[in-house]
């Protein structure tokens, strides 16, 4: 055990030991090698693995996500880098129509034991094209299993999960979670085992206890709801916050477990707020809890406009801990009203 | 010198004028070239406040990534001299350099880089993603992006009859992406007044050209396509000036498409705060003594056209307006943050 800063080594770690025990295993992307993918999800393979093993594709979007499906149907299990999920368009036919598609369309013939792993999310200023996190995208269509690590600890988990799992897995790393030393972090040190473990997908985990709201969020939107619920105590308001870990499959006992117990719930997204997460989560939960609730379901996510590149714009869009705290704390408040 | 041999004073002079350049034209180039050099020179120190000791991408006056085009300016002016306002540009995630040469106001532009209210996008678009209608400039951080867009400019010129031709700039990682291929393919067909500039600096991000091409060139790629392909020294103007020159030419009369690869290097990192593993300081060196406004200003004073202290107030001139443009930018507004609900939909 050892303290670890972030999502990025423990993927690396993960995918290493994953490559040291299966020898199928190769790493396809854009700058992979000498920048371990740009956020450091394959840091230090190249060294380890050469060329032969970890591949600098040209920038082929579309191409090596296909290579990547034909590799698979034949036995290999590419770990593909989408440098940013913005990026996912340029290859986005051979996701969806493939990847997602061929397993079932073939009659269960043709494996896809593939794992794309891209980085995800703003608040940094990188804009309209390298900011989002689309997660919602790839969790509508069917046939992506969805994770979105919050912890290190998750990270090496879910990664290894992926790693065994024989269908397509996309891990999107929050780019403010990874611990790289050129962006702002937002995580926390935490334990992390030397040695492989896998965590199952699936499995929301309840991050903080709480009676008077649940606030259930996924990737950056985890750590900046632990904030939000701290300033929700100093008031005396118990908020439950519940990281999802997994948008496919999805914990619905969990969010319903947890919806029942506090009768409020506020759904927290930095993807669009429209067609996306939270419209899902909050089906789920109140098909499940309708009765036990106190209030209509909330959420909070990007506003449906692109990502802005200038400060003042981009805070405005993405969910800050202090409007986290305003809506949760206006849903206790109406709650309490009605 | 790179990849022709330096001309006699006697050549020199025979093709310059056959390019169609003279005195005017080439000194106008030089103060540009030296423009953008500074601009890009300002806003990197500009990016940096706020980022030291510890490098932080969301820090200081400037966030997120930035790619300057230090020592690319001759691919920029050299084909964006002969372009008129009604010519499109389309730019790639490193486009300040384009944005210069096609005419934008360097206020607007640096303005935008800061995100300011004043910039050519009110904030909202940033370095990657600057637009500017008046002067028919945009650009995508998408790589490969800009090339079917730029063949769509000019497609639409073709069925306006509109005498005006499209400009697609990409770099040479850019040129590996299908949108490459699938744009020669169209733009061969169609006939189209595109030009396509690869601007080779042999580095796709940290990926070398070796490790990410099957050819040596990328302009072989443009002749399977029955596309005329020019292959010319980027650290040249005047070897650009003359390939544009026919190429824009041709394709303003109706004669079709054609791609021109311009070899060159960047002088930076690919992003500001690229640690730049995949290259030495050996190569940067050899690169710099091709710095493409030290051999501009070199030919000026061979041809007798600039002594050194003409080329000295060009230099200071283009410097000052480019601290202009910062200074602009350093004192407007910031847009309110309500501007960040507006504009999806017109």
């Amino acid at each position: 055990m050892r303290k670890l800063r972030g999502i990025a080594f423990a993927i690396a770690e993960a995918i290493d030991q994953e490559m040291a025990r299966n020898d199928r295993i190769i790493v396809l992307g854009e700058d992979v090698t000498y920048w371990g993918a740009v956020f450091g999800f394959t840091m230090g393979l190249f060294n380890k693995y050469g060329r032969d093993r970890v591949v600098d594709t040209p920038i082929t979007e579309q191409t090596f996500m296909g290579m990547a499906v034909g590799a698979a149907s034949v036995g290999m299990h590419p770990v593909v880098s989408l440098m940013f999920v913005d990026f996912c368009g340029a290859g986005f036919d051979q996701m969806f129509n493939h990847m997602a598609k061929n397993h079932y369309m073939s009659g269960g013939q043709f494996p896809m034991p593939v794992t794309v792993i891209t980085a995800i999310g703003g608040g940094y200023g990188d804009a309209a094209q390298h900011s989002q996190v689309l997660y919602g995208l790839f969790a509508h269509l069917p046939g992506f299993k969805v994770v979105v690590p919050t912890t290190a600890y998750d990270a090496k988990g879910l990664t290894i999960t992926a790693l065994r799992d024989q269908n397509p897995v996309i891990i999107f790393g929050h780019k403010l979670l990874t611990g790289l030393p050129f962006l702002p972090f937002e995580g926390e040190e935490e334990d992390v085992p030397e040695e492989p473990y896998t965590v199952e997908f699936g499995k929301a985990a309840v991050r903080r206890e709480g009676r008077d709201l649940t606030i259930i969020a996924a990737g950056l939107m985890v750590p900046r709801s632990l904030k939000a619920a701290e300033l929700l105590a100093r008031e005396g308001i118990s908020a439950e916050v519940i990281d999802l870990r997994t948008l496919v499959p999805l914990d619905e006992a969990t969010l319903v477990e947890s919806a029942r117990k506090t009768g409020r719930v506020l759904i927290v997204d930095e993807d669009y707020l429209s067609y996306g997460m939270t419209g899902e989560v909050a089906f789920r939960v109140q098909a499940g809890a309708l009765g036990s609730l106190k209030a209509p379901i909330q959420r909070l996510a990007v506003p449906d406009v692109p990502i802005p590149f200038s400060e003042p714009l981009e805070s405005t869009v993405i969910p800050s801990v202090q409007r986290i705290y305003e809506a949760a704390r206006s849903l206790v408040g109406a709650g309490a009203a009605a | 010198m790179l990849i022709k041999p330096e001309p006699s004073l006697e050549d020199l002079r025979y093709i310059v004028a056959k390019a169609g350049l003279d005195a005017d034209r080439l000194l106008k180039a030089y103060r540009q070239m030296c423009l953008i050099r500074s601009f890009e020179e300002l806003i990197a120190d500009r990016y940096y406040i706020g980022k030291t000791p510890q490098f932080n991408m969301a820090a200081g006056p400037i966030r997120g990534e930035m790619h300057l085009a230090v020592g690319q300016e001759a691919v920029a002016v050299g084909v964006c001299s002969l372009l008129e306002g009604g010519d499109v540009v389309v730019s790639t995630h490193r486009p300040h350099h384009h944005a210069l040469a096609k005419g934008v106001d360097p206020k607007k532009l640096a303005a935008e880089i800061f995100g300011k209210a004043t910039g050519l996008c009110r904030g909202k678009g940033g370095h990657m993603h600057l637009f500017d209608a008046t002067n028919r400039f945009a650009c995508s951080g998408i790589v490969g992006a800009s090339f079917p867009q730029a063949a769509g400019a000019a497609f639409a010129f073709q069925k306006l009859g509109q005498r005006n031709v499209g400009v697609a700039f990409g770099g040479e990682g850019a040129a590996n992406h299908g949108t490459f291929a699938e744009t020669l393919n169209m733009a061969g067909l169609f006939n189209l007044p595109l030009i396509i500039v690869i601007e080779d600096n042999f580095f796709a991000d940290s990926t070398p050209k070796w490790a990410a091409v099957s050819t040596v060139h990328h302009f072989q790629r443009g002749l399977s396509f029955n596309v005329p392909s020019y292959l010319v020294d980027g650290m040249d103007f005047i070897d650009v000036y003359r390939a544009a020159k026919e190429a824009v030419g041709r394709a303003r009369n109706g004669m079709g498409p054609a791609l021109i690869e311009a070899v060159c290097y960047r002088y930076r990192g690919h992003f500001e705060g690229d640690a730049e593993e995949y290259r030495t300081r050996e190569e940067l060196e050899r690169w710099r003594a091709l710095d493409p406004i030290l051999r501009l200003g070199e030919r000026l004073k061979r041809l007798g056209w600039a002594d050194e202290a003409t080329l000295n107030r060009l230099r200071d001139e283009a410097h000052r307006e480019a601290e202009e443009a910062i200074r602009f930018a350093e004192t407007s507004p910031l847009p309110e943050p309500q501007e960040a609900l507006t504009g999806v939909f017109r």
